[in-house]
This record gives C-alpha cells, structure tokens and sequence, in this order.
C-alpha cells in the first residue's frame, strides 16, 4: 500500500488479531481488511457498520445479488481488487459461476431476472456518470422493481463507489485465486463487522 | 431506509466535525472536492473522478509537499466518501421524484 500507515501502523492487539486471520485462512491479510482497521473510529468501524447493513442486512435481494452488485460496480469502475474480491463472493453466495461471469461480461445478455437486469443498468449509469435522472428510477419502478429495493441497490453503490477508490488510491494488493478465495468464504460466514 | 440513512449520516458527520490529522476545512474540501493547494487537490480530484489514473508519484508529492500520511489518509478518504456520496443523493431524489409522480 501506498501508505506505510496501512501496513504497520496498527495497534498490538490488532497486530495479534492479524497474525490469528493469517495463521486460520493461510492467506496474508486482505488490503481491504487493514484499511477498514487502521484508526477505525474514524473510518472503518462506521464504514462497516454500513457495508454490513447494505450486503447482509434484511432485503428482498439475496446476498448474491448483492454481491453481484459489488462485483459489478466495481467491474464499471476498473477496480481489480474489488472485481476479483466480490466476483469470489457473489459465485460462492449463488453456488453459480456462469451466472456471474454472464453479468460481468455482458449484462444485457446475461441469463438473469429483468428487475435484476435494470438495477445492474441504473447503477452502471450512477458509476459512470455521477448522476441518475428521475426517468430513470420510473423505468426501474415499472420494471417492478420496488422502492425499497432501488434504496437497497443504491446502499451497496455507495459503499462500493467508496471502497473502489480507496482501493485505488491506496494502492491495494491484488491477490491470486487462492486469497480472493479466502476472502470470499470470510466474507460468506462473517460478513462484513 | 430510516436505518441506512442513520448509518451514512453517522460516518459522514465523523469524519468531517470529528477529530483528526487534517483540519475541518481540509476535510470538508476534500469531501466537495473544493480547492485545495496543489498538490493534494490533484490527488483529491483523481479519487473523486479518476482513481484508477492514480500512481506512487501522486502520492509521493503529497508526502514531499509535508503532508503527513495520516492526513493523506482522512483526505483520500474524504474525497472517496463525498463522490459516492454525491452519487448517492443524487439517486435518491430523482427515485423521490419517481416515487412521488406515481402518486404514492
């Protein structure tokens, strides 16, 4: 990481916590998981206390589909840890990798349900392009997509539009298979606290 | 909804009034993506619209200008927090627009 902080900066007793997750996943501590605890009263505890609620609070999206969500805004802003990290977790949530890689290589192809199809659209459109106009959410609305899970997909575009350019800023190790691996199977039993 | 609202208020009120490295004023600039002296507001300004163009050499002309790395810190992570936060309101109204011409 660009910033020595991000690497050693930490407490002994995160230090200890570090040494127990590399020790039980046999993989180096993920970038992502460092940035969330260095100074976490500033950042990371209530940055995951967001992130928890987007992917595993209550919402009619499954956990897949929000970790498609992730993977998927992440693909439209080029983060590749992001992309490697929620790619992982979104196959190990739905138990479906041709379902995942469909939507990342090409969403409007992609076997999957159309309300799914258009929120994946809206907020590619949101990524790109900052905004979002209120034409778009009606046509998300008549797609039968309800309110409540526009405001669920625009939670997880929050907290990925902001991981995403940490991750970038900060320069975050890109892992192989075997770490996002890891992470991914973190992620599924623990979620995000 | 109520909830996540709580939680995003929560974090955005802490890391812009809370204690920390860099002032207030920095803080709430990098957030907005206001002017800031070079070369932290190139830096600010590439989380906030070009993250990935970002390179060690931003970085490295932020620390040679005398920033420490810990305000480098609550500055990328203000500027990451107010785009996606911009993004994010911004979404939110026109689905309240939405939401509202449908009669609800």
């Amino acid at each position: 990481m660009r910033l020595e902080i991000l690497n050693s900066g930490y407490t002994f007793g995160t230090k200890v916590l570090f040494a127990f997750i590399q020790l039980a996943s046999r993989q180096p501590v993920p970038d992502a998981a460092k940035l969330v605890f260095y100074r976490a009263d500033f950042y990371g505890d209530p940055m995951k206390n967001i992130t928890h609620e987007a992917m595993r609070g209550p919402s009619t999206w499954s956990v897949g589909d929000r970790e498609l969500m992730a993977a998927f805004v992440s693909k439209v802003n080029a983060c590749e840890f992001c992309i490697g990290a929620h790619t992982a977790t979104a196959i190990g949530a739905y138990h479906d990798e041709a379902r995942v890689a469909a939507v990342l290589s090409n969403l409007e192809t992609a076997p999957i349900e159309e309300p799914l199809r258009a929120t994946l659209r809206m907020l590619q459109k949101l990524t790109r392009e900052h905004s979002v106009e209120a034409a778009d959410m009606r046509g998300l609305l008549d797609a039968g997509v309800s309110r409540e899970q526009i405001e669920d997909a625009l939670a997880v575009c929050f907290a990925f539009n902001t991981t995403n350019r940490l991750a970038d800023a900060f320069g975050f190790f890109v892992p192989g298979p075997r770490g996002f691996e890891s992470g991914a199977q973190y992620l599924l039993s623990r979620g995000y606290k | 909804m109520e909830e996540k609202e709580k939680l995003h208020q929560a974090l955005v009120s802490r890391v812009l009034e809370g204690d920390g490295r860099a002032s207030r004023a920095e803080r709430r600039a990098a957030f907005d993506n206001a002017t800031l002296t070079e070369p932290i507001h190139g830096l600010v300004s590439k989380v906030a619209k070009h993250p990935t163009q970002i390179t060690d050499d931003d970085v490295a002309a932020v620390k040679a200008a005398g920033l420490s790395e810990d305000q480098i810190f609550e500055l990328v992570v203000c500027a990451a927090l107010g785009q996606a936060t911009r993004q994010y309101r911004s979404a939110l109204a026109a689905l309240t627009i939405a939401v509202g011409d449908g009669g609800l």
